[in-house]
């Protein structure tokens, strides 16, 4: 059990804004907390390659390819160092990975949805790369010293990819008939899911509160999502796409824009497995994990006959 | 002979056939790379596999783009979106479907092993500044497949038993489509007049020695090499293979060729 007096002198480094280091002293409660979210945001971005790789092969111009493929491929880094991250708890990346493909962890729902044409490539650098880095502009103050580094590192990637969508977006909604009722289509089927990446209202989130004591988050899921839809009305407004949300208004008072009903029951339809794509995307990575197996093996294997070889030449 | 292809008369019509038959391959190579996005055996693999890709369709667009310039068409997007199968100039290696792990190495492997001994030479004789130039930018990077490539051959080969059986079977059905890589035509002939190529029977040799050491470091069997080998390809006689990769690569840029889509 963790004594009330090192619980105390924790929360006291938290309050005074110190990093926590992974050889610090930490609750037990709180080194689960972060393996779960630092596992889970590793998870989505080796999910999210999925949705965005499937539109590499088909790329309107061999830029955009190569921004596309650039994208994917910094996404695997992300998961990368994620892992590497996560693993200064005290845990093994082989086993956090089994654990979202044959167990319970979890991953971003967003990525249960399909992308269809190649404007979703764009609105989901947009949007979606635009609500993680909301998310992520935050938990790069985390209290926990690995994470909030590895968020440092993430944001700044990821606002090049969010401008880059943006960019293209701006073009497709600027552009011909066609790329028109593309890139308007596409944010009509992503805008409430986006909004759901910030999970539930405050009053449904029952981490929140010791995530926020623990210096893990600093602002709730509604301050979160709210900042978000701020910035958003006045981008979709400057590239002249609309917001599928007839209930946007904006209040003088607050200084913010007030939003309509979330439509939470597909939200929690699609955190337990009943998505469009959730299915496909285990599938998917289930088969990469398993077919790679013979792979990462005859490199086990040749590392231990190369080791075998050189204690004996020494 | 092909239906298609007139010989190069000037020194400008040999450089944009040469720089198209280097930027096919490796447009057509990446491609087929990329595929593996999302799909890799492991994550350093996932990165590893994206970057190759990248580098090669990099290596590409900016050969395309050169000879845009030269032939004065828009961009390099003109020879990726906007050419039909007979006229892509890649050799057949580059285009056979994705396979396995093992497949993609010792794909990766023998281009990269060949690209390494082609650009070495070129670097020495191309006059041309701009080719030149990416030649010495590109070849630093080859340096790195080559050598990624080359670990992966000897960690299959030398790993498990079902790594070695993969890496043989690959190499085994590989090889029938080595042959191109070495074929000269009169396209190549009028350039290597030109000095804008190289005969390729210049470094056959090291090629050979090269590959054969890497597979017996690897306790793989070297193919037969007088086995019967596939050919036509530079002339535009693909497999079939290729129609369909093209199929998905331009359909959007094709199905829209009025919109602005850089």
């Amino acid at each position: 059990m963790d004594s009330p007096e090192k619980l105390e002198e924790f929360q006291q480094r938290i309050d005074n804004g110190e990093k926590i280091e992974p050889k610090d002293w930490m609750p037990e409660r709180y080194r689960k907390q972060l393996i779960r979210i630092m596992s889970q945001h590793a998870h989505s971005e080796i999910v999210g390659m999925l949705p965005e790789g499937n539109w590499i092969t088909r790329a309107p111009s061999l830029k955009r390819k190569m921004v596309l493929l650039a994208k994917v491929q910094d996404e695997a880094g992300h998961g990368l160092y994620l892992y590497s991250g996560t693993e200064t708890l005290g845990v093994k990346r082989q086993d956090l990975v089994e654990d979202y493909l044959y167990g319970n962890a979890k991953y971003s729902s967003i990525f249960n949805y399909p992308t269809l044409t190649y404007a979703d490539i764009c609105v989901i650098g947009w949007l979606v790369d635009g609500a993680a880095i909301v998310n992520q502009t935050m938990l790069a103050k985390s209290s926990y010293g690995p994470y909030s580094r590895a968020n440092v590192r993430i944001c700044k990637e990821e606002s090049f990819h969010k401008k880059q969508g943006y960019e293209m977006l701006a073009k497709m909604a600027d552009g011909t008939p066609e790329q028109q009722k593309m890139a308007q289509d596409a944010v009509n089927r992503w805008w409430w899911p986006t909004l759901m990446m910030f999970g539930p209202h405050d009053t449904d989130s029952p981490n929140s509160a010791e995530l926020i004591k623990w210096g893990v988050k600093t602002k709730t899921n509604d301050e979160l999502r709210q900042h978000f839809v701020d910035r958003m009305v006045m981008e979709a407004e400057a590239i002249g796409i609309e917001l599928p949300d007839p209930d946007l208004t904006y209040n003088e008072e607050t200084g913010h824009w007030e939003f309509g009903d979330i439509p939470w029951d597909e939200f929690w339809s699609v955190v337990k497995g009943d998505g469009p794509m959730n299915r496909e995307r285990m599938k998917a990575r289930r088969k990469a994990y398993e077919e790679g197996e013979w792979v990462r093996e005859a490199a086990k294997e040749y590392a231990r006959k190369k080791r075998l070889q050189d204690e004996k030449a020494s | 002979m092909s239906t298609f292809d007139t010989i190069p008369k000037t020194k400008q019509e040999a450089l944009v056939e040469t720089l198209l038959r280097l930027a096919d391959d490796r447009l057509i190579l990446g491609h087929r790379i990329s595929e593996w996005a999302g799909h890799g055996p492991e994550l350093e693999e996932d990165l590893a596999l994206a970057n190759i890709a990248l580098d090669m369709i990099g290596h590409a667009s900016a050969l395309y783009t050169y000879a845009a310039e030269l032939e004065g068409k828009a961009d390099e997007d003109h020879y990726a979106y906007f050419r039909d199968d007979i006229d892509f100039k890649n050799i057949a290696l580059c285009e056979l479907p994705r396979g396995d792990f093992a497949f993609t190495i010792a794909r990766i492997f023998l281009f990269s092993t060949f690209s390494y001994f082609l650009y070495q030479k070129l670097i020495d004789i191309v006059e041309d500044e701009q080719f030149n130039g990416m030649l010495q930018k590109h070849f630093k990077e080859i340096k790195y497949h080559l050598r990624h490539s080359r670990e992966w051959v000897l960690r299959l080969g030398d790993g498990t038993d079902e790594s070695h059986q993969r890496a043989q079977d690959a190499f085994n059905e590989i090889w029938m489509y080595t042959g191109e890589l070495f074929n000269l035509d009169e396209v190549d002939q009028v350039a290597i007049q030109k000095n804008l190529f190289v005969d390729t029977l210049d470094f056959r040799e090291e090629w050979e020695k090269l590959v054969v050491d890497t597979l017996e470091e690897a306790t793989l069997n070297v193919p037969d090499m007088e086995q019967y080998m596939f050919s036509g390809s530079r002339q535009g006689r693909h497999t079939e293979h290729l129609g369909r990769l093209l199929a998905e690569m331009q359909f959007l840029r094709r199905s829209y060729p009025d919109a602005e889509w850089k």
